[in-house]
């Protein structure tokens, strides 16, 4: 299989392989392609980004970690339903494990409180 | 009012120009910003994927941001927020408007921090009406992130630059069906990793070498035909694609945002659109420096950062001790080579310089050719293309040798 590596900006193409024992990866520049690609051959997952509605405002989050491909539009549709009340910082969970494995969804700017929140 | 340098734009580049020249010692530093808040348009640029070479982090805009808003803040940095500069002038007065009125700032150096635009669909030759329905696709990036709102349901994209493909995903987590992407050149401006993840993710299609035959629609954008292009640009009758959609984004490229910089006289580049700049990033006129997108577009915010700290370091250096002496060569591009940044090369500096540039086509096993008069050197590169930004190293003693420098990209294949 021939894939881009997305971890940087250098985008490696690489070529990975099912053997029999795992996963051959070549043309990757450093250890992380190596990783991307098994996944990728296994079970691609990405970081979640998209925001969440508060009173006036749209606020930034982001999965604190890579979930499922193939969940991304199960939790879309979480992460549209749901409203922030309160204030948050940079960094606090909103969503608490939103894939049933763990991840959660966290604001990725402050909202309400600090005065100089983006 | 009088400040030791004055920062123009709050984005990213001024942030950390800011930053750089209060730690350089230079703590009389003044920041402003049009918009109610400082970080640019990292605010709007939710994804993920920005500090990874800088902070070997893989964090969102805002993430980026408010790394370096949170540093100028711990240092009190000034920051005037919802101020427009309305005149710089070649002897540094920064003539700025606010709620409170029209007032001149009078700085020992500037920094023109000021960003880029979108190009406009205006800058494309497209037949047909005028509808509604059609955006830049930083527009829409604002419309879905900050405010909240789909800008349509039935999308096309023209253009393939990083921007748009963002919004393709972007769009499309959001509930709307994103058609394709097309792109006019045989390959996309963006970053190969944006149509792995952007667009290869979703199934959205990528039509290179195709470009716009007609925009339809009376009152709103009901579609868009799409036809295939030869070599020479010109539309290939008979190839035709036609997509029912009611809105179209346009991402055609980035400008820097230079009408301040041209009133007050500083010479500008035609090939970057920017300021001319030596490797401090000073502009052509004393004390004036440039960094970040307005200097020229970079592709990735970890290098405008580091820009603007060798923009924000030589300002303080300028302002608490005036100009130096210089002994500039000119940097060139060569073969296949669109520009070169920094243009000119001062060798009293006695100091290694970066010098970056892009490549007018893509290739791949690249041999980039760098030539000083003196000696000639070359690096491999394995995969160069226009939408990323390179660059060499040049030792001191190779710039101290040197006539002049001119950068060129050969061998290899398409
Ligand atoms: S393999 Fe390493 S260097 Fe290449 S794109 Fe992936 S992370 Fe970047």
């Amino acid at each position: 299989m021939e894939l881009v590596c997305i971890e940087c900006p250098r985008g490696c193409l690489l070529s990975a392989e099912k053997t029999e024992g795992g996963v051959s990866v070549s043309g990757n520049f450093c250890p992380k392609g190596r990783a991307y690609a098994e996944a990728e051959i296994t079970e691609p997952r990405r970081v979640l980004t998209s925001t969440i509605r508060a009173a006036g405002a749209m606020v930034p989050v982001r999965t604190d970690r890579p979930v499922k491909k193939s969940m991304i539009f199960a939790l879309m549709k979480k992460i549209r339903a749901a409203r922030l009340t309160h204030a948050v910082a940079i960094g606090d969970t909103i969503m608490e494990n939103i894939d049933g494995e763990g991840a959660n969804v966290v604001a990725s700017a402050s909202y309400g409180g600090e005065p100089c929140s983006i | 009012m009088k400040r030791d340098i004055v920062i123009i734009g709050g984005g990213p580049a001024g942030l950390a120009a800011a930053v750089a020249a209060y730690d350089a010692g230079c703590k009389n530093v003044l920041v402003v910003e049009r918009e109610s808040e400082v970080g640019g348009v990292l605010k709007q640029c939710i994804h993920n994927g920005f500090g990874l070479t800088r902070f070997k982090e893989n964090l969102t805009g805002p993430e980026y941001a408010h790394k370096f808003i949170e540093e100028a803040e711990k240092r009190g940095i000034e920051m005037l927020k919802d101020t427009f500069v309305t005149e710089l002038t070649a002897d540094k007065k920064v003539t700025c408007m606010n709620q409170s009125g029209i007032f001149t700032v009078e700085a020992k150096a500037v920094i023109l921090a000021m960003g880029c635009r979108e190009r406009s669909k205006g800058a494309l030759n497209i037949a047909g009406t005028r509808p509604a329905g059609l955006f830049s696709a930083g527009t829409a990036q604002k419309y879905v992130n900050v405010k909240g709102m789909l800008p349509g349901k039935r999308v096309v994209i023209l253009g393939s630059g990083d921007i748009g493909l963002i919004m393709a995903r972007r769009l499309t987590l959001e509930g709307a069906k994103v058609l394709c992407v097309s792109e006019i050149m045989p390959y996309s401006s963006g970053l190969r990793r944006n149509i792995a993840q952007c667009l290869n993710d979703f199934g959205i299609p990528l039509y290179l070498e195709h470009t716009v035959a007609e925009i339809e629609g009376e009152g709103r954008v009901s579609g868009v035909t799409l036809v295939k292009v030869d070599e020479n640009k010109r539309p290939i009758a008979g190839t035709e694609k036609h997509f029912d959609c009611d809105t179209v984004l346009f991402s055609v490229g980035l400008i820097p945002e230079n009408e301040l910089t041209e009133r007050a006289g500083v010479a500008l580049d035609p090939r970057t659109k920017g300021a001319v700049v030596d490797g401090d990033r000073q502009t052509q006129t004393e004390g004036v420096f440039a960094c970040g997108n307005v200097l020229h577009v970079h592709d990735l915010v970890d290098f405008v950062s580091e820009e603007a700290e060798i923009a924000g370091r030589a300002a303080a250096e300028y302002a608490l001790q005036g100009g130096r002496a210089h002994a500039y060569i000119s940097a060139e591009n060569g073969e296949n080579v669109t520009y070169v940044l920094p243009q000119r090369v001062d060798k009293n500096k006695n100091a290694p310089q970066k010098l970056f540039f892009r490549v007018r086509k893509a290739f791949r096993n690249a041999v980039v050719t760098v030539d000083t008069g003196a000696r000639r050197k070359t690096v491999k590169k394995i995969a160069v293309a226009p939408g990323e930004m390179e660059s060499v190293a040049l030792s001191a003693e190779e710039i101290g040798g040197a006539e002049y420098v001119k950068i060129a990209v050969t061998g290899g294949d398409r």
